[in-house]
């Protein structure tokens, strides 16, 4: 008997679990439509499973919970600890053991069970690595910077001398003799 | 530039390129003498400088892995990183935040002043406020510090507005948008401040004073600097008469070479310039280079530090402007009722949101650390400026487990926190809160302490050679055609940040460099 070309490659994708795929629509506003067609994104995993992708993009969102933060900033988080997982077959399995850890039906709980599971894994040096990941990527991409306010680099703006730098007006304005001169006028 | 020979023995060898290395290639250079300059980073621009933070950070930044031990809060948080400061073209004058208030006259005299601490080593400095006065005035006029000579203050940012109305209904009298080495108008063939709130990404208009573009050209256009970027100084030589000769360093391939020098001015911050002298130890220097008094690296300071945070409902968009925008003066006193001595200053800050959770935020995670950051637009900051007791064991060595890429040991820092610093800590952060909580913010957290920014005393003045490392122009005791021209000679931190008075000595050691060669004394 023989089997066709794809059902072998995905039979060996499941055995091996390596074609995980994280998908997502973006929000209308997001700053990435333009870029998207359909606005519809998928990211590839190189180590982790679609499942233990999913655990992973629920952990992230317990750690760092923002409503109405668009997961395509979550995923950044996923892809870049799911790549750090790749670079070896012992940093691969400690991360699938430890997403195992925290249960297969962790995205599927409500917030204070995932709450409690990550408390109950803290002190590991898994939950530390992906808190850690998460701080340094998440709000360090165009989806986040939009959705909190911030503006990113100023210089080829012309900074911010005209574009409000002391537009704060629900206090008094400070009197000259505690601050100089505003230079534009 | 001129490629002067490495078996020239008329130049003058300066290592570092920061406030102090950078300041004396230019006093030197036109006082007629041939400076090689080693400089253990990259040649960067205002080009060149990226207005992603963690591009910046991996650009201009110190990342050799030092190793820790101690107390004191980054021992634990940040093992590997006791200290931010750069490793670039520059120094740290890249990506400091121009914040250069002077050292108060008490301050000087920190023993007379605050007395016998129990588990300090305070001391006075061998010179007073007098003595520095005129030094600090040719200072604020070379930074272009405004506020000061002519230089007009900075405007109110949003970030500032917000300490000013919280202080002055606390009664807070002193508070103003400190003295800040930044051009208001265009100066000296720099830039002007276009509020850009990059300051520590580097300034991208030249507005803020660096030696990378205030000092070290001018340098280079009298013909007598040799640049010599991404080299490293592994070894001082000296002769059988114990007066140094050369400077051992590697270059970017990691070649050694040797370059004679007539006298050697080490100014690569108070970690790295004992990490130099102890490297150096020979059969006559047993303890490192210059220190029979056992002092080099000891009596480390950084300054007590830590943020504030106040969460408004009513946004105030505090990345928008200069990072270091304002500050309040008055809790920088002796006054020992609030139960410690020394002082501080609470100096506006802001953070970029990719390092505000890194650096800023205590640590945290899930719905109410996320709420802090929903809160972005709506954050206001300060951080905590404040004197830190220098202790004998609070110290610089070379480390045991860790090595550079040569193979030679990098710096240890051990750093045991003080109760005095503690104490001074816990009323300054009450303090910021309290200024926070007049203007109505919701909540007020407190962050950690980070990584040292400003690095201090550990090759320190005395009129005793048994007591300091230097003496009272930076000359090293046991040698003198060495100097230390950087904040190791500070012989305790005060509350000021640290680079003006830097400039100030290093203005001052020059001209007595100059009549010591005339005299023929070194």
């Amino acid at each position: 008997m023989t089997h066709s070309n794809n059902d072998a490659v995905n039979r060996r994708a499941f055995i091996h679990g390596a074609t995980g795929v994280l998908t997502g629509v973006l929000g209308a506003l997001s700053p990435l439509s333009a870029f998207v067609p359909g606005r519809a994104w998928a990211v590839s995993m190189d180590a982790l499973s679609t499942q233990d992708a999913e655990t992973l993009m629920s952990m992230i969102r317990t750690i760092a919970p923002h409503d109405g933060l668009d997961p395509a900033a979550y995923a950044y988080v996923a892809k870049a600890i799911d790549k750090e997982a790749a670079a070896s077959s012992d940093a691969k399995t400690r991360l699938a053991d430890g997403l195992r850890s925290i249960g297969a039906d962790f995205s599927i709980r409500d917030e204070a069970t995932r709450v409690q599971r990550l408390r109950a894994v803290e002190q590991t040096a898994f939950f530390q690595g992906v808190r850690f990941k998460t701080l340094l990527v998440l709000y360090d991409n165009p989806v986040s910077w939009a959705h909190f306010g911030y503006e990113g680099e100023a210089f080829s703006k012309g900074g911010y001398l005209q574009r409000g730098f002391n537009d704060l007006h629900w206090l008094p304005e400070v009197p000259a003799s505690a601050a100089g001169p505003n230079p534009v006028g | 530039m001129p490629s002067f020979s490495l078996d020239d023995d008329s130049v003058v060898v300066i290592v570092g390129s920061g406030a102090g290395g950078g300041t004396m290639a230019r006093e030197l250079t036109r006082r007629g003498l041939k400076v090689v300059l080693l400089e253990a980073g990259r040649r960067e621009s205002t080009e060149t400088f990226s207005q992603h933070p963690g591009t910046a950070f991996g650009q201009l930044t110190w990342l050799e892995p030092r190793s820790q031990s101690g107390t004191w809060g980054p021992a634990m948080t940040q093992p590997s990183l006791p200290a931010w400061h750069c490793r670039t073209v520059g120094g740290t004058t890249v990506h400091w935040t121009a914040c250069s208030p002077r050292l108060q006259a008490y301050e000087l005299r920190a023993r007379s002043t605050y007395g016998a601490v129990p588990g300090a080593s305070l001391a006075d400095w061998p010179i007073d406020y007098a003595e520095l006065e005129h030094w600090y005035d040719a200072a604020e006029k070379r930074l272009n510090v405004s506020g000061t000579h002519g230089n007009p203050a900075m405007p109110a940012n949003n970030n500032f507005k917000v300490m000013y109305a919280g202080a002055k209904k606390l009664g807070y009298k002193q508070v103003h948008t400190s003295r800040l080495a930044i051009n208001s108008r265009p100066k000296d063939g720099r830039g002007m401040c276009i509020q850009q709130g990059f300051c520590v990404q580097g300034c991208k208009t030249g507005a803020k004073w660096s030696t990378l573009y205030a000092e070290i050209p001018q340098a280079e256009a009298t013909g007598r600097l040799d640049l010599r970027a991404s080299c490293i100084a592994t070894r001082i030589e000296h002769g059988a008469d114990g007066r140094v000769n050369a400077v051992i360093y590697r270059d970017e391939s990691g070649a050694e070479h040797r370059q004679k020098a007539r006298f050697v001015c080490v100014a690569g911050n108070a970690i790295e310039t004992p990490r130099l002298l102890l490297m150096s130890e020979s059969a006559r220097f047993a303890k490192g280079l210059a220190n029979g008094s056992d002092q080099v690296g000891r009596n480390y300071t950084h300054h007590m530090t830590g943020f504030i945070w106040g969460v408004f409902d009513k946004p105030v968009h505090s990345w928008r402007g200069i990072t270091q925008s304002g500050v309040i003066d008055d809790e920088n006193i002796n006054d020992p009722k609030r139960g410690f001595v020394g002082g501080y200053h609470l100096e506006v800050v802001t953070l970029d949101l990719p390092t505000l959770p890194l650096v800023g935020l205590p640590y945290g995670w899930g719905r109410e650390y996320a709420s802090v950051i929903d809160n972005y637009r709506n954050l206001a900051g300060m951080l905590v400026n404040g004197e830190d007791m220098p202790r004998s064991d609070n110290r610089i060595t070379l480390s045991k487990t860790v090595k550079d890429g040569f193979g030679n040991p990098t710096a240890h820092v051990n750093c045991d926190e003080h109760t005095n610093d503690i104490a001074l800590r816990a009323h300054a952060q009450a303090q910021g809160k309290k200024v926070y909580e007049a203007v109505g913010a919701k909540q007020v957290l407190f962050g950690p302490t980070p990584p040292a920014t400003h690095q201090m005393g550990t090759a320190r003045m005395s009129h005793d050679p048994a007591e300091g490392v230097t003496n009272a122009h930076g000359q090293a005791h046991e040698v003198p055609n060495l100097f230390m021209s950087d904040g190791s000679v500070f012989t305790t931190p005060g509350a000021a940040n640290p680079t003006l008075t830097i400039v100030a000595l290093v203005l001052r050691q020059a001209d007595y460099i100059e009549r010591q060669l005339k005299a023929r004394a070194i």
